[in-house]
């Protein structure tokens, strides 16, 4: 069944009908599901060992000829000259692009409600959210309408959606795969991941796209190997689990039980668990939510009606600056730059961005601490399961949801989501986080937690029924 | 009452490095057309990145160590936020919080004294685009046209110290980076095209009041006498207002050309913030001392090197040596000519007088000649074919063609007689035909001498050897 095929699926079977399949797929449940922005009207064929396998972009992204959009109205049409670097590999491999995703407007939210176009469906429950920002990503995944997709995560924003939508979702460690495309949102957290049906299907996609580009000085040109040791154990190994996560008041009572029958795997598994205290972490979200502000102030500046995008003239050039950024931004796109702009100015920078560097600096220290004494650091993805379509309009409720996503993003390290059974109804993801560069140790141990896991499905992970 | 002026510079550097500061595309696109030399980088495309131009760092290292700067082994970019239409990016790259270097100064020489000028720093950033407005003025225009060929060329800035005390050595002192920049061949150095780029602060101290006026920064000063100029003027404009007790607003004005005055461009309550932050796509850049000390073996002898050099070895005043020291090509001309007449103060002279009037009358800075010329000028000189004054009536043609000295005498019939039997000739002939000034020279004026002499000259129309003619006219009188 092609809605349930991996890209191992693939490279073991016939794939000259796959491209076809996927649109296919896309045509009948697309209407509801609501993952794509933009579908390839005629999908370029590519040469290389992953010909034919069908994934999905999501839309901040830069594909040469596809529109990029970053679902804001102020890139409605917006073509890109040139192929995002992870594009581009994933091109040479043989994969098949077959459109680009839904997501909150240039990556800014947690469930594409804030997309400037249409709000995606869980595929688990249409009444409810995909996560986000890379719901679509996550959500065509899920559904089956692609093999696999790329995402983009910044605070969360591939593990959370695939947490939501019962997927798994790998944001590397900062630095491995370039940025050069990744429309930037905050460019020292942005990092393009995998969203797929399998943790292996993640550590493949990794292969491709990781390695250092000249055109982003920002990746590092050391060699991680992803996949060689993925089906190795994890007797012996010491997993922390920090106390923070209990004293999380909003912490959803299923999620807490699939996260204590998530601890008892890995004791099954051989390995050890143990609680340890991040006292930082509890100033993540804060943080996150000074710095990652900031950089978007700087990085959407470029989006002025001059050069490309949305312009609406106006009097004069100031005139035409505001009238254009404040059609072509939605509402939280705006907030966000507010923010931002307030807390990098000359009065504000030593009181907020200043110090937001240096709690990031103390998280880093603690964090990287703990890695120095454990493999592994244990949360759940999000401390709610996915919720109702339009049920949160608070933004500080919002983004408390993060918190235990942006962790990995302030400190740089590679963190997964696997699916790990549900709550009310809807799936809940297990977060695995590891040592910068340890990304293969990562994906070894989500590997042995997807193995293990009570909630698989003929040794697969459970995947939704969308009923067309 | 008495004034004292007191002026610091921010100048701004065009390297001349073969790609931009953060792209590939070319740096050097003067007269290109617009939005030719461009790419998602330099044109701020979603999702593009910079990448430092290594080249870049080298240059700006070169230019820190002539300046006598601290080098940091570490430093970084940050961002520089403001939105305006040739910032493709809505913010320029920029070091802020960590330039490259500080703490340097250079010496100037003003007036037969050495005064030193201290530089607080040096940063590496890149240049904006440029805006064509339709029409003639940007207050007529209806819309404007934006070309960011220049958008990513990159630039130092240099930031002195207020240690300049008039507009005469603000003038001096970007004379001199200029020169030094060339020597580097870093930069052209060129301000009327904009490769250098000169901004002042000027405040004026009344020292009878002990009032120090606010600070004016002036602009669009895109010549050294316009540096001056704009100052000088500047600086009457402070003095008379703190004359007459009025207050200086401490504002932006630009130097106007039509009208020879400064004039108000913003003032204070216009200042942006800027909204500086550390550049996330950059990581910080990390000079060893080893590239450092790699760069600083690799520099060329700078002028004031020189000119110590040239008195030591030539011989020449130090008012010669600075003079040729001012500018590289001229110094090495001046050396290889030397190298080939062994005549270091008779080429200086020549240099100094010939051929820089030629060079100002030619409005070039560049030399036509080899060396070769000058020493066939000055060996027809040394063997008596020509005179001095031969030499110096042919040297514009020759400088001006290229063509060597003795084609261009012989074609112009110019060869200096030395034929003894000639020049006896001619002389024996203004004898008969005057025997009276002979007998004058026998009875006694020997000064009559003089006379023959000039009759010789004016017959070959001046091209007799003199000296000889002078001799063989006291032979003949005497025989
Ligand atoms: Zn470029």
């Amino acid at each position: 069944m092609f809605e349930k095929m991996t890209v191992e699926d693939c490279l073991n079977s016939n794939r000259e009908e796959l491209i076809e399949q996927s649109l296919e797929r896309i045509r009948s449940t697309d209407p509801l599901i609501k993952s794509f922005i933009s579908v390839a009207e005629k999908v370029q064929i590519n040469d290389g060992p992953y010909k034919g396998i069908p994934i999905a972009i999501k839309d901040n992204i830069t594909t040469k000829g596809l529109k990029t959009t970053c679902a804001s109205k102020i890139l409605e049409n917006y073509i890109a000259p040139y192929d995002a670097t992870c594009v581009k590999r994933l091109k040479d491999y043989g994969f098949a692009i077959v459109g680009k995703t839904n997501m909150d407007e240039f990556a800014m939210g947690s469930s594409t409600e804030r997309s400037a176009f249409f709000t995606t469906r869980n595929p688990w429950n249409i009444d409810c959210v995909p996560g986000g920002s890379s719901g679509g990503s996550a959500a065509a995944v899920a559904s089956g309408q692609v093999i696999a997709s790329l995402g983009s995560d910044t605070g969360g924003s591939v593990r959370q959606p695939a947490s939501f939508c019962g997927v798994v979702g790998f944001k590397p460690t900062y630095g491995l795969v370039s940025r050069y495309g990744l429309i930037a949102f905050a460019s020292s957290l942005d990092q393009v991941g995998p969203i797929t049906k399998s943790v292996k299907d993640a550590a493949l996609i990794m292969e491709i796209i990781a390695g250092k580009d000249p055109f982003d000085s920002t990746t590092v040109s050391r060699k991680v190997d992803f996949l060689s040791q993925i089906e190795e154990g994890v007797e012996k190994m010491k997993f922390a689990v920090p106390e923070e996560v209990y004293e999380y008041e909003q912490l959803d009572n299923e999620v807490a039980e699939r996260f204590e029958e998530a601890l008892k795997t890995a004791e099954k598994l051989g390995a050890s668990v143990k609680r340890v205290r991040i006292p930082s972490m509890k100033y993540a979200v804060a943080t996150y939510y000074v710095i990652a502000p900031a950089e978007a102030s700087s990085n959407l500046a470029r989006y002025d009606g001059v050069k490309y995008g949305l312009r609406i003239e106006e009097t004069g050039l100031k005139g035409t600056y505001m009238k254009t950024r404040n059609v072509g931004f939605g509402e939280e796109v705006r907030r966000r730059i507010v923010l931002g702009t307030f807390t990098l100015s000359a009065a504000y920078y030593e009181a907020y961005f200043n110090k937001a560097l240096k709690v990031r600096r103390i998280l880093s220290s603690d964090v990287n601490q703990i890695l120095d004494r454990f493999d592994a650091i244990l949360t759940p993805t999000s401390p709610v399961p996915a919720f109702k379509i339009g049920s949160v309009s608070d933004p500080l409720t919002y983004y408390l949801m993060d918190i235990f996503t942006v962790p990995a993003n302030l400190v740089g390290i590679p963190a997964i989501s696997i699916p790990f059974g549900f709550a009310r109804g809807m799936p809940v993801g297990l977060q695995i986080m590891g040592k910068r560069f340890d990304d293969g140790k990562v994906l070894r141990i989500a590997r042995n937690f997807e193995k293990r896991s009570p909630y698989n499905d003929n040794g697969r992970i459970p995947l939704p029924v969308v009923r067309i | 009452m008495s004034y004292r002026t007191v002026i610091g510079l921010e100048i701004h550097v065009q390297l001349m490095t073969k790609t931009k500061a953060f792209c590939p595309c070319q740096a050097d696109v003067f007269e290109l057309p617009p939005n030719t030399a461009i790419c998602p980088v330099c044109t701020g495309q979603p999702g593009a990145l910079p990448i430092v131009n290594s080249s870049m760092i080298d240059y700006a290292v070169k230019i820190a160590l002539a300046l006598n700067c601290d080098i940091h082994e570490y430093s970084r970019f940050d961002r520089k936020n403001y939105f305006y239409p040739d910032l493709p990016k809505g913010y320029q790259i920029t070091q802020y919080f960590y330039p490259i270097a500080t703490s340097g100064y250079l010496d100037i020489d003003v007036d037969d004294q050495t005064k030193r000028i201290r530089i607080r720093r040096l940063h590496i950033e890149e240049d904006a685009g440029k805006l064509v407005h339709e029409g003639d003025s940007i207050t007529q225009a209806q819309y404007s046209f934006v070309d960011m060929n220049r958008c990513g060329i990159p630039l130092v800035e240099i930031v002195t110290e207020p240690d300049l005390s008039s507009p005469r050595e603000a003038r001096s002192f970007v004379e001199k980076l200029r020169t030094i920049l060339r020597y580097l061949e870093v930069s052209t150095g060129d301000m009327e095209k904009g490769a250098l780029r000169c901004d002042a602060n000027i405040s004026v101290v009344d020292e009878t009041n002990n009032i120090q006026s606010n600070r004016v920064e002036v602009k669009n000063m895109n010549s050294f006498r316009f540096i001056e100029k704009a100052l000088e003027y500047e600086q009457q404009r402070i003095i008379d207002s703190l004359r007459n007790g009025q207050n200086v607003e401490k504002e932006t004005r630009g130097w106007d050309l039509s009208t020879k005055t400064t004039v108000s461009m913003r003032g204070k309550e216009e200042e942006s913030d800027y909204r500086y932050f550390p550049e996330p796509d950059i990581p910080p850049v990390i000079l060893s001392k080893d590239r450092i000390e790699q760069i600083r073996s690799s520099l060329v002898e700078l002028p004031d090197q020189k000119i110590e050099r040239f008195i030591q070895r030539y011989k020449i005043p130090r008012y010669d040596a600075s003079v040729l020291a001012m500018n590289k090509e001229i110094a090495d001309f001046y050396e290889a000519c030397v190298k080939q007449t062994n005549k270091p103060k008779e080429v200086s002279n020549w240099i100094m007088t010939e051929m820089l009037r030629e060079m100002k009358q030619l409005e070039t800075e560049q030399i036509n000649i080899t060396p070769a010329h000058i020493f066939e000028l000055f060996s027809l000189m040394e063997k008596g074919e020509i005179s001095i004054k031969m030499a110096k009536d042919i040297f514009p043609e020759v400088f001006r063609t290229g063509r060597m000295p003795s084609e261009v005498l012989s074609e112009r019939g110019m060869k200096q007689i030395s034929d003894e039997k000639l020049i006896e000739q001619i002389i024996k002939r203004a004898m008969e035909q005057n025997p009276k000034a002979v007998e004058q020279y026998k009875s006694g004026k020997t000064n009559i001498v003089g006379y023959f002499v000039g009759q010789v000259m004016k017959e070959t129309r001046g091209s007799a050897n003199p000296q000889l003619v002078n001799e063989i006219v006291k032979r003949l009188l005497e025989g």
